[in-house]
C-alpha cells in the first residue's frame, strides 16, 4: 500500500474535565499525515501541536501499542476502536480516513466506566470481577508434563480463543445495553473448558455474573454486535457456555 | 436458587421460555385460524374455536398464556429500564449498522407495537366472545357454539382498514421472532459457532411463516370478498 498524504484532517474530541463535570466537543485541524500513521500517533503529532500553541492536550490511553495489551480504547466515528475489524484503535492507521474528513471521537461511554479525563476511561470494574472469578487451583510441585493432563484439541483450541480477550471493553462500549457478558463470558468459558478450571468452575460463574451485575453493567439482549467489534474476534459462543455454566450452577444449588 | 429471579441471567431466562412458550402458542394459534380460508361455510372454523374453548387442556392453558404473556412484557420493561440505566451518557454518534441487525436492537419498540396489536386484536374478539358474550349461536353437525366465523369473517370482509392492521401486526410479529427465536435458545445455553447458524436458520423460516401464515387471513377476506 503506497503512502498517501492527507493534506487536512479535522478531529471533534470529546473533552471532559474529570467524571463529574460536563463535557463538550472540541474541534482540532492537523495537517500533512502520512497514511502510514497510526490513529494514536496522529494524535501524539496533534498534541505535540497543541503543547506548542500553549493549549493542553487531549487525555486518552495507550500502552503497547501493538493490540496485545488492551489499553487503548476510544470511539471513532461511531465505533469501538473505529471503522476497521479485529484491531485494537492502536492498529487502526490513517488510511481507513479520507482527506478533509472530520473524525469525531468519544470516550466508551458506559456508566460502570466513569470518564477520568477526556478519552480516558476507568476501567477498574472489569478488574473487580476478575477479583470475583477468584482462585485456580493448581497443584504445587514440579512443572507437570504436558502430556499427562488429558485435554481435547477441540477445548484447548476453544479456550485458547476465549483467553485471547485482552479485557479492553470494547464489547461494553459498543453494546447497546452496556452488558458485561462478552468480557464475562471469555473468562468463565476459557477457565469452564480445561480440567485445571473446572474445579471451581460452578462458583466462578455464579460470582463473575453476580459482580457483573452488581457493578450495574446492562443485560444481554443477543444483538451480536460485541463480537464483531472485538479486536480478537471473541465469539458470543461463548455467552451460551456462560448461560449454561450458570443456569447449571444455580440448578446445583 | 437465591438471588437467580434478580440476576441478569436469571430475568432473561424467564423472557426466554416465557418467549418459548408464546412462540409454542402462536404455532397451535396459527394452525387453527388457519381454517378460517379452508372453508367459507364456517363451519370447520367453529369447530376448531369450539374445541379450543371447551376441551380442558386448553382451558387450563389458558391462565397460564396470559402470565406467560404478562412475565414476558414484565420483565422486557424492567431489562429495558436497567440497559438505558447502564449508558447514563448517550453517545453522539453511533454506527451500529454494521454490527447488529435491526431487530435485534428494536426487540423493545417491536415488542410495544405488538402489545397494542394485542390490545385491539383482544377487543376484537376475545372482548366479544367471552365477556361481552355478544356473539350470536349456530348449530355445527348437532352442537351449539358461538358462530366465531362470522365475527372474524365479518370484521375482515367490511374493514380493509383492519385488514391491513391485522397484516402489520403479523409482520412486524415475524420481525419480533427474527431475532426472538434464536435469542430464546442462545439464552437457555442451547447455541454454539455450530447450532447457531442452524438455529438462526429455523429461526427465520418460523418468523416468515408466522408472518405470511397471520397475513393470508385477511388478505384471502380482501381478494374473496
Amino acid at each position: 500500500m503506497s503512502e498517501k498524504i492527507l493534506k487536512e484532517i479535522k478531529v471533534r474530541v470529546w473533552k471532559q474535565k474529570n467524571s463529574t463535570a460536563k463535557g463538550k466537543f472540541e474541534t482540532y485541524t492537523v495537517h500533512n499525515i502520512s497514511t502510514d500513521t497510526s490513529f494514536l500517533e496522529m494524535l501524539d503529532i496533534l498534541n505535540m501541536q497543541l503543547v506548542e500553541e500553549g493549549k493542553e492536550p487531549i487525555v486518552f490511553d495507550h500502552d503497547c501499542r501493538e493490540g496485545i495489551c488492551g489499553t487503548c480504547s476510544l470511539f471513532i466515528n461511531g465505533r469501538a476502536h473505529g471503522p476497521d475489524d479485529d484491531i485494537t484503535t492502536c492498529q487502526l492507521h490513517m488510511r481507513k480516513f479520507k482527506d478533509g474528513e472530520t473524525i469525531t471521537v468519544e470516550p466508551f461511554r458506559v456508566g460502570a466506566f466513569p470518564v477520568i479525563k477526556d478519552l480516558m476511561v476507568d476501567r477498574t470494574a472489569f478488574e473487580k470481577i476478575l477479583q470475583a472469578g477468584g482462585f485456580v487451583s493448581v497443584n504445587t510441585g514440579g512443572i507437570p508434563d504436558g502430556n499427562a493432563i488429558p485435554i481435547s484439541y477441540d477445548d484447548a483450541e476453544a479456550a485458547m480463543d476465549a483467553a485471547s480477550c485482552i479485557g479492553c471493553g470494547a464489547c461494553v462500549a459498543t453494546c447497546k445495553n452496556s452488558s458485561a457478558m462478552l468480557f464475562v463470558s471469555a473468562k468463565v468459558s476459557h477457565l469452564a473448558r480445561l480440567p485445571q478450571g473446572k474445579i471451581e468452575a460452578s462458583r466462578r460463574a455464579k460470582a463473575m455474573v453476580a459482580k457483573m451485575d452488581e457493578l450495574g453493567f446492562g443485560n444481554c439482549s443477543n444483538t451480536g454486535a460485541c463480537e464483531v467489534e472485538c479486536p480478537k474476534g471473541i465469539s458470543i459462543a461463548n455467552i451460551a457456555t456462560l448461560n449454561r455454566e450458570y443456569l447449571m450452577a444455580k440448578i446445583k444449588d | 436458587m437465591s438471588n437467580f429471579v434478580s440476576s441478569s441471567i436469571g430475568k432473561k431466562f424467564f423472557m426466554s421460555i416465557t418467549g418459548f412458550f408464546l412462540m409454542m402458542f402462536l404455532l397451535v394459534h396459527l394452525s387453527i385460524n388457519l381454517l378460517l380460508i379452508f372453508d367459507d361455510s364456517g363451519e370447520l372454523f367453529n369447530m376448531g374455536a369450539h374445541f379450543m374453548g371447551t376441551n380442558p387442556l386448553i382451558r387450563i392453558v389458558e391462565p397460564i398464556l396470559a402470565i406467560g404473556f404478562i412475565l414476558h412484557m414484565a420483565y422486557a420493561v424492567y431489562l429495558t429500564w436497567q440497559n438505558m440505566k447502564a449508558r447514563p451518557v448517550d453517545y453522539k454518534q453511533v454506527n451500529q449498522k454494521e454490527a447488529s441487525t435491526w431487530a435485534s436492537r428494536n426487540m423493545f419498540v417491536l415488542g410495544l407495537l405488538i402489545t397494542s396489536f394485542l390490545v385491539l386484536h383482544i377487543m376484537n374478539f376475545y372482548w366479544k366472545l367471552k365477556i361481552e358474550k355478544s356473539v350470536g349461536l349456530v348449530m355445527v353437525s348437532g352442537a351449539e357454539m358461538h358462530d366465531a366465523y362470522t365475527l372474524v369473517a365479518g370484521l375482515f370482509k367490511s374493514s380493509l382498514a383492519y385488514d391491513l392492521v391485522y397484516i402489520f401486526g403479523a409482520i412486524v410479529l415475524g420481525i419480533h421472532l427474527t431475532h426472538g427465536f434464536w435469542s430464546a435458545f442462545q439464552t437457555m445455553g442451547w447455541s454454539g459457532n455450530l447450532w447457531r447458524k442452524r438455529i438462526e436458520f429455523v429461526g427465520n423460516v418460523f418468523a416468515i411463516i408466522i408472518a405470511i401464515g397471520f397475513s393470508i387471513i385477511p388478505l384471502y377476506f380482501i381478494i374473496r370478498f
